[in-house]
């Protein structure tokens, strides 16, 4: 791409814009990033929960996703410790709803021609969600940008309808239509009237350094293990707790309504973070890893089910 | 009679699914056509079918196909001619029965069984017409087809299939056939490549105008043909470099051939710098995570180039943004693996060593530092029998790369790159002065990883993957998980065909029995493992060798802890086993071995040895002695390893063998002699039988 080309490729944040803008003209709520640390934009509520039960959602967010593994010091040009990815959730999906997708890359200034585009199939799976689904990777010019799923499977329950799932990878998509090579050398803006760029790395090395080091060196292994437990236990005692709520004779509407069942989700949310944290840092052993994972999915999935029953009791009593 | 047409078009298929799924929708077709008496007579599945496929359709074409059944008229038996009609008349049994088979009671006849006489009616099935048919019972055929991961997309989940339908095609001639599936019916259009063409569905003419029209929208729905295109094209490309290969690999151009609709070729290039990687590392990046084949200069060695086949046709400009594309992403691939290789290299395999503790082998089992323990202690066992008969193994060697082999799992580089674990620690190896022969043992420890797969070039090497494999087979064998049906988690089989495969082809004097004593696992757990083995042993032998079942049978009989000598004996078999003698022989073991199996269960007395006196027939004489002498040479010449020669010497005894039947009762009513010539058939089969069991190979008619 020559050097004029590159000056008209998108920014970062209007490559968000853009698609944005995209997805709400086809009927989809925008939504702002979940505040609770997630792994992935799959496990904000706005996916995780929504997908479940019959009612219909068509949802899109920009979701920064940590990965305390991932997280290299800010020193490896393709890594990050929290990356952005574009969500949307589609439930049901619309008929041919890859050639929406297409479109969408269009609305980015993609020329398709010029391209080569190849759904590859690529099955995403989520086992401490009880999740998976089917799908493709999009790859672009050799690229994966976007993950496509269709979801199958949710807190171990079968979904009906499904949901489809489009995750696209904001930083990659910025590093090839703006072809640089480093992640930190993304433009994230121009300034409007000096035309002045201030770069991802501009925005966000920092934070890179400072969370890996955090991540790999400073964090502080038995206070993470103590968060680990004091989450779950009161993730726990909510879960118990739903089990008295909704399973007594004639719940009164507003209890069964207000049941926490969000915050025992953040809780659940929390764990996950704090095991991945655990687990950058080495603190976890292969043998142990198994029985912390079990315990972690017996908060989700479990959560995950309290949710679709209180849904199903509270559509119930509306109806 | 006129063409049939039919295809599906679905959201892109997995590519390793498609070939299949492919051949069994043709399969599915024929099938129901020809049960449903829709094939012309003569019809040739070679020559008259055809089947299509791209990543988003599969196709079916049939010639002249029969445009309605032919009617079928069939007789049917009714009631009884004395229910049937009451002094003459019809009662209402006949009227009911002629009312069913649609035919008038005056036309009813009357037939003959051998329980008495009863009314018959020759009923007439009007045959339909095919597009009925195939309209009705396609849609099964279609939900039929196995697809290794299957989806729900529809509300209320009707249907899984691989993916969502987008359209069908159906045509019988010019009409269209109306099949329903996954929420669609077949029309007379179909859609072209995703980009290239309008994306407007268009009308398909005729049947066999199909593969024209499609490639006129850029598709080229023949999947030889579009294999071929990427072929040429992959070697037209690589020419613009002179002396340039394109490393062939066919499992990466079947990928690519199911990954395109309209393929075409691009060469691009990284710089040279990255050459000081390992060549294993640069063709694993190209080819397993980004499709592209590794192009060599004439002397063999990797040059910088690369070759992605794309989905789409380019022109100069086009083919720069995406030949950029691709060089960019390659180049970060490229550099993460260069990161990982120098920041690898700080900590040594052997300080990796301690390291293993940390890594979980297998919960009950332990870390990979107690499972290395464990193989350098049983590689030392085998070594040393193995010396002992003069392999002339490195022992020590064999102890280092045991010790090192599985330190490369705590690396970067192969927690990014799993399919090249050993590898990675054999090139790790050699960078950081270890001996060439610990290394190449450590980076050959996984081979043969599949049936066609090479050996380790070392017996260090060899014997390394023997231990390797033997200590995870005993152990999991030990913990009662050992493969079930289909199932096999830890992929056991595999080890044990890779055993096999080490004992039979590398050379190394070892027996599987000496494995398993080298394990020391119980007696409960051996008895296992060796019948497990026995089933892997006769796999070797039908699925690398080519043996037919009942050969192997033969041969494993008399034993195979030698994997190489079952080998050599099978062929053998397999060689002499056509000639007449042989069949002859052949035939009378079975013989033999029922005799005897009879006698056994009747409780017959048999005495150990032959008395001479009570051979009191000239054809049982004629056999003891013959055999007796044939026994002798035979067991020279199998001693001596020449099989071939030994089972014709057997076959040699064939006009005493032939002789003694026609004329010799063995079962004679004189216990004394009955007992004698069971006797004398207890030892040949004894004697004969020490190649193969004869009496398992099967003779024609």
């Amino acid at each position: 791409m020559s050097e004029s080309g590159k000056k008209k490729a998108l920014t970062f944040q209007e490559m968000l814009f853009v698609l944005q803008r995209f997805w709400a003209e086809r009927g989809c709520v925008l939504q702002q990033p979940y505040d609770v640390e997630v792994g992935a934009g799959t496990m904000s509520p706005d996916t995780f929960l929504r997908v479940l039960g019959p009612k219909p959602i068509r949802i899109a967010y920009a979701q920064p996703s940590r990965r305390p593994a991932d997280g290299r010091y800010g020193e490896n040009p393709n890594r990050l410790f929290r990356h952005t990815q574009l969500q949307v959730i589609l439930k049901p999906p619309p008929e041919r709803v890859q050639d929406v997708y297409l479109e969408s890359l269009v609305a980015l200034g993609i020329d398709l021609r010029e391209h080569d585009i190849k759904f590859e199939e690529d099955n995403w799976e989520w086992p401490v969600g009880g999740a998976w689904g089917v799908g493709w990777q999009v790859m672009l010019d050799g690229q994966e940008i976007t993950q496509f799923t269709y979801f199958q499977q949710c807190g171990g329950m079968d979904l009906d309808p499904i949901s489809g799932e489009i995750t696209y990878g904001l930083e990659r998509i910025a590093q090839f239509l703006q072809d640089v090579d480093s992640i930190y050398d993304i433009v994230w803006a121009r300034d409007p009237v000096t035309g002045e760029a201030m770069t991802y790395g501009d925005v966000r090395l920092e934070e890179e350094q400072q969370f890996s080091a955090y991540s790999f060196d400073y964090a502080d292994v038995s206070s993470l293990w103590k968060h680990l437990e004091l989450y779950e236990a009161e993730c726990l005692g909510l879960l118990a707790q739903a089990k008295v709520v909704m399973g007594a004779e004639a719940p009164a509407e507003v209890t069964v309504k207000r049941f926490p069942t969000l915050g025992a989700y953040e809780l659940a949310l929390k764990c996950s973070h704090v095991f991945n944290l655990l687990d950058a840092r080495g603190a976890i052993s292969v043998t142990e890893r198994v029985g912390v994972m079990a315990r972690i999915r017996t908060l989700i999935v479990g959560v995950a089910k309290v949710y679709a029953e209180q849904q199903v009791a509270v559509a119930g009593a509306s109806a | 009679m006129a063409d049939l047409l039919f295809e599906i078009g679905l959201e892109e298929m997995p590519a390793r699914m498609i070939a299949a799924a492919q051949a069994e929708l043709l399969r599915r077709t024929l099938a129901l056509l020809g049960a449903e008496r829709l094939l012309p007579a003569g019809f040739d599945p070679l020559t008259d079918a055809e089947s299509f496929s791209t990543p988003r359709r599969l196709a079916v074409r049939v010639r002249g196909v029969l445009a309605r059944q032919q009617d079928v008229s069939e007789e049917v038996v009714g009631p009884a001619v004395k229910i049937a009609y009451k002094d003459g008349a019809a009662t209402p049994a006949a009227e009911a029965f002629a009312r069913k088979s649609g035919v008038a009671v005056a036309d009813l006849k009357t037939v003959t069984t051998p329980k008495g006489e009863y009314l018959a009616a020759t009923s007439v099935k009007t045959g339909r017409g095919a597009a009925e048919v195939i309209a009705e019972l396609l849609p099964k055929e279609l939900a039929a087809i196995y697809w290794a991961k299957t989806m729900y997309w529809r509300a209320g989940k009707p249907e899984r299939f691989v993916r969502p339908v987008l359209w069908m095609l159906c045509l019988l001639g010019e009409n269209v056939v109306p099949v329903s599936f996954g929420g669609r019916t077949a029309a007379p259009a179909t859609l072209g490549h995703r980009v290239l063409s309008s994306g407007e569905e268009f009308e398909v003419v005729a049947p066999e105008t199909y593969e024209a029209q499609l490639e006129g929208e850029y598709v080229l729905v023949d999947v030889e043909a579009r294999r071929q295109i990427i072929r040429k094209a992959l070697d037209h490309v690589t020419r613009e470099v002179p002396g340039a290969r394109w490393r062939e690999d066919e499992a990466l151009v079947d990928q690519v051939t199911h990954l395109t609709e309209w393929p075409t070729v691009l060469r691009g290039g990284f710089e040279a710098e990255y050459l000081a990687l390992p060549e294993e590392v640069l063709v694993t990046v190209m080819r397993d995570h980004q499709k592209y084949f590794a192009v060599e200069d004439a002397a063999g060695k990797l040059a910088p180039h690369f070759l992605a086949v794309l989905n789409i046709s380019t022109d100069e400009h086009s083919a720069g943004i995406i030949r950029q594309g691709n060089e960019r992403v390659l180049r970060a691939r490229f550099n993460d693996a260069r990161f990982f290789w120098e920041f690898d290299q700080r900590v040594s395999l052997t300080e990796r060593v301690k390291l293993l503790e940390n890594v979980t082998f297998q919960k009950d089992l332990g870390s990979y530092a107690a499972k290395s323990e464990r193989v350098r202690v049983l590689a030392a066992k085998l070594a040393e029998v193995a010396n002992g008969r003069g392999a002339g193994l490195d022992a020590a060697a064999v102890d280092d790369a045991a010790r090192l082999a599985k330190t490369d799992l705590t690396t970067e580089l192969v927690k990014e790159f799993t399919e090249l674990q050993g590898v990675i620690g054999g090139l790790y190896a050699r960078s950081q002065g270890v001996s060439a022969t610990v290394c190449d043992a450590i980076y050959d420890q996984y081979l043969p990883a599949s049936a066609s797969d090479r050996l380790p070039r070392s017996v260090e090497g060899a014997l390394l993957g023997l231990a390797d494999r033997m200590d995870t087979i005993a152990g999991m064998f030990g913990l009662g998980m050992e493969p079930t049906g289909s199932k096999d988690p830890f992929a056991l089989r595999r080890a044990a065909n890779a055993v096999v495969r080490i004992l039979a082809e590398s050379g190394l004097p070892l027996g599987l029995n000496d494995l398993m004593v080298a394990t020391g696992a119980g007696s409960v757990v051996e008895k296992k493992v060796l019948a497990f083995f026995g089933e892997r042993v006769e796999f070797y032998l039908r699925e690398n060798r080519g043996q037919a079942y009942d050969v192997v049978k033969a041969v494993m009989s008399p034993g195979w802890d030698d994997v190489r000598d079952v080998a050599v004996r099978s062929e053998a078999v397999s060689e002499v086993r056509g000639g007449a003698d042989f069949i002859a022989i052949s035939a009378a073991f079975k013989r033999i071995k029922n005799i005897l199996q009879q006698a056994a269960t009747k409780n017959e007395v048999m005495p150990t040895a032959v008395s001479d006196t009570l051979l009191v027939q000239a054809e049982e004489r004629e056999l003891a002695m013959r055999s007796a002498v044939v026994s002798g040479e035979a067991e020279d010449l199998r001693r001596a390893g020449n099989y071939r020669s030994a089972l014709q010497a057997i076959a040699s005894l064939r006009p005493q063998v032939d002789g003694f039947f026609e004329t010799v009762m063995v079962m004679a009513p004189e216990a004394e002699l009955r007992g004698n010539r069971l006797a004398l058939l207890m030892r040949i089969a004894a004697d004969f039988s020490r190649i193969a069991d004869f009496s398992e190979i099967v003779t024609a008619g």
